[in-house]
């Protein structure tokens, strides 16, 4: 008997699908186990359960790891709100107004796009150090709320020019300026782009350690993935299963935008290359 | 609705000359946090070549010191290692994350049953993947116990430490590299969809064989969307933080087998704060990403295909 070659594709799919999944799965199986046996129990579904390691977890760190919680989802709010106010301004200018410099500004904002960030880093510590704000949270979202990251402008400006322009003849001849026809008009059509962005900020943020790394030193201020690094610390205690726990913990809010948001993701990285 | 389109210009010139600033004032308006954001980029760009030239520890005032950071990297040993390790994660993980990618994609374009499965499947570890969780996560799948040589075990081969020997540590970080392979595969997958069938129809009534019809139709029109994610990953890639301080504990060991560029930087400029000779690394590396886009330009023309 043959096999269908379209049999062995969902083989060959399956496999890498479970080899991807792998690393996850292990990570959840280990987090519910107890922390002795993690590198010893082989198999996915724990021989012993140790539940516990949630709880404990918890409050291993300094500080309880709701505070960390917290904290990140303050700045996560706090940029998502700051990107889609700034960036869809910025990119209604570039989609639907005509002024001086508009494409030598767009040239620009194309640039810093490609721009490597790591040379502006060591100028703009110096900067948040003059203004008194290190050990604060300005330096992670004040940049938000000044549209610069040209991505978000980027998919703005696609998914606006995407629109009939007839829309704001309309709106004109109706007696809307260009605020009004931004607010009621445009506005109210972007939602998908909005989403797109927001999510998109949801998990770059959540997951960024650099900044908060170089900008926050008291743990009580700190994000989730600076407190998660704190394990690495203390790993002499071998606190494995509490380890795990709350980096599952970490990674769940991700895990559920995703599975949420997944219809805009995948519209928003195939219209822009964005990741 | 090219007429219409077209329209609006000449009303304009008809609109008496006061009333042909208000555009423009709205516009800026508009604009406002970008223009002032873009001076916060613009700006430090500026300043950090300045820095580059001179000794700054924060807290005195910079000292000009002309060539002397150059020179001192000229002979900076570490400076190289970390160079070296960036180049070569950079120009395995790139190229081969974007094959698998592209192997993936075609394989799922063909049509499958359950194909926004497959696809979230393998697009999940993409968000996940420079999180410090996974990176965590990866130290212990490599380590001398872990699960990787376990299974190795099995088939009575003795692993290594992957994430202690300085001969494999970076290669357990190419290999997180690929596990992401998932975002450019929806990139592809959106790519390939554009390509219109009667092309392949044409091409399978002229005899062309499946790779034929891979080599002569789908690399050509795919080739833009390939090279704008080469770029882009290889810009991304060379500017590596994370995976590096996570999986050495932020020392860049063992033996500054994953002492990435940045990761470097960050202990020239804010461990011994050295900041002058830390911007000069910052403007060497992008320089050097500089000369690593502009070869993938110059070489775009020799590949990359454009319709009309």
């Amino acid at each position: 008997m043959r096999t269908s070659p379209r049999f062995l594709r969902h083989i060959g799919l399956t496999a890498i699908g479970a080899l991807m999944m792998y690393p996850l799965l292990w990570l959840v199986s280990s987090s519910l186990k107890p922390s002795d046996t993690v590198f010893t129990d082989e198999g996915l579904w724990p021989h012993a359960w140790a539940l516990d390691n949630y709880a404990r977890g918890w409050v291993a760190l300094p500080e309880s790891f709701e505070i960390y919680l917290m904290n990140s989802a303050i700045i996560v709010t706090l940029s998502i709100l700051g990107n889609l106010v700034s960036c869809s301004l910025a990119a209604y200018a570039f989609a639907r107004l005509r002024f001086t410099g508009r494409k030598l500004f767009f040239a620009l904002m194309l640039g810093t796009m490609m721009l490597p960030g790591h040379v502006l880093v060591i100028p703009r510590y110096v900067l948040f150090d003059k203004l008194g704000w290190l050990n604060t949270y300005y330096p992670l979202l004040v940049p938000h709320f000044l549209a610069t990251n040209g991505f978000y402008i980027f998919l703005m400006v696609q998914f606006m020019r995407s629109l009939p322009t007839e829309l704001d003849d309309a709106a004109r001849i109706d007696g809307c300026g260009p605020f009004r026809t931004f607010w009621k008009v445009i506005m109210p059509l972007c939602l998908p782009a909005f989403a797109t962005t927001a999510i998109f900020t949801f998990i770059a943020v959540w997951n960024e350690f650099f900044e908060p790394l170089l900008y926050l030193t008291d743990p009580q201020l700190y994000t989730v993935p600076l407190a998660l690094r704190q394990f690495m610390d203390s790993e002499g205690q071998s606190q494995w299963g509490e380890m795990f726990a709350m980096s599952f913990v970490s990674l769940a809010p991700v895990i559920g935008f995703f599975i949420a948001g997944q219809k805009y993701l995948v519209k928003g990285i195939a219209t822009t290359g964005l990741r | 609705m090219t007429v219409l389109l077209t329209k609006p210009p000449a009303l304009r010139t008809a609109v008496p000359k006061k009333r042909k600033r208000r555009p423009d004032r709205a516009a800026y308006l508009f604009l406002l946090p970008w223009l002032i954001g873009i001076v916060f980029t613009v700006g430090p760009f500026a300043v950090s070549l300045y820095l580059a030239f001179t000794d700054y520890n924060l807290l005195t005032a910079p000292r000009w010191s002309g060539w002397d950071n150059i020179r001192e990297m000229i002979g900076d040993a570490t400076l190289h290692q970390s160079l070296r390790v960036t180049a070569i994660y950079t120009l395995v993980s790139v190229p081969l994350s974007l094959a698998a990618a592209l192997a993936v994609a075609m394989v799922l374009q063909r049509g499958v049953r359950g194909l926004s499965i497959y696809r979230s499947v393998y697009y999940l570890p993409s968000l996940l993947g420079s999180s410090v969780a996974i990176v965590m996560l990866w130290r212990y799948l490599f380590g001398y116990q872990g699960v990787v040589n376990r299974f190795l075990g099995w088939f009575g081969i003795q692993g290594p430490g992957w994430t202690s020997d300085p001969h494999f540590a970076l290669s357990t970080l190419i290999l997180l590299h690929v596990w992401t392979f998932g975002a450019p595969m929806v990139i592809f997958l959106a790519g390939l969809k554009q390509i219109p069938v009667m092309y392949y129809e044409a091409a399978a009534m002229d005899g062309a064989s499946a790779w034929r019809q891979f080599r002569s139709v789908t690399l050509p029109l795919l080739s833009p969307i390939i090279f704008f994610n080469l770029v882009q990953s290889m810009i991304a890639s060379f500017q590596t933080f994370t995976q590096g301080y996570v999986m050495s504990g932020g020392t860049g060991g063992p033996a500054e087998s994953t002492l990435f560029s940045n990761l470097y930087l960050y202990q020239k400029g804010f461990g011994e704060l050295d900041m002058g000779y830390a911007s000069s690394m910052a403007w060497l590396l992008l320089v050097i990403i500089g000369g690593f886009t502009a070869v993938n330009f110059l070489a775009a023309r020799y590949w990359v295909f454009y319709e009309n």
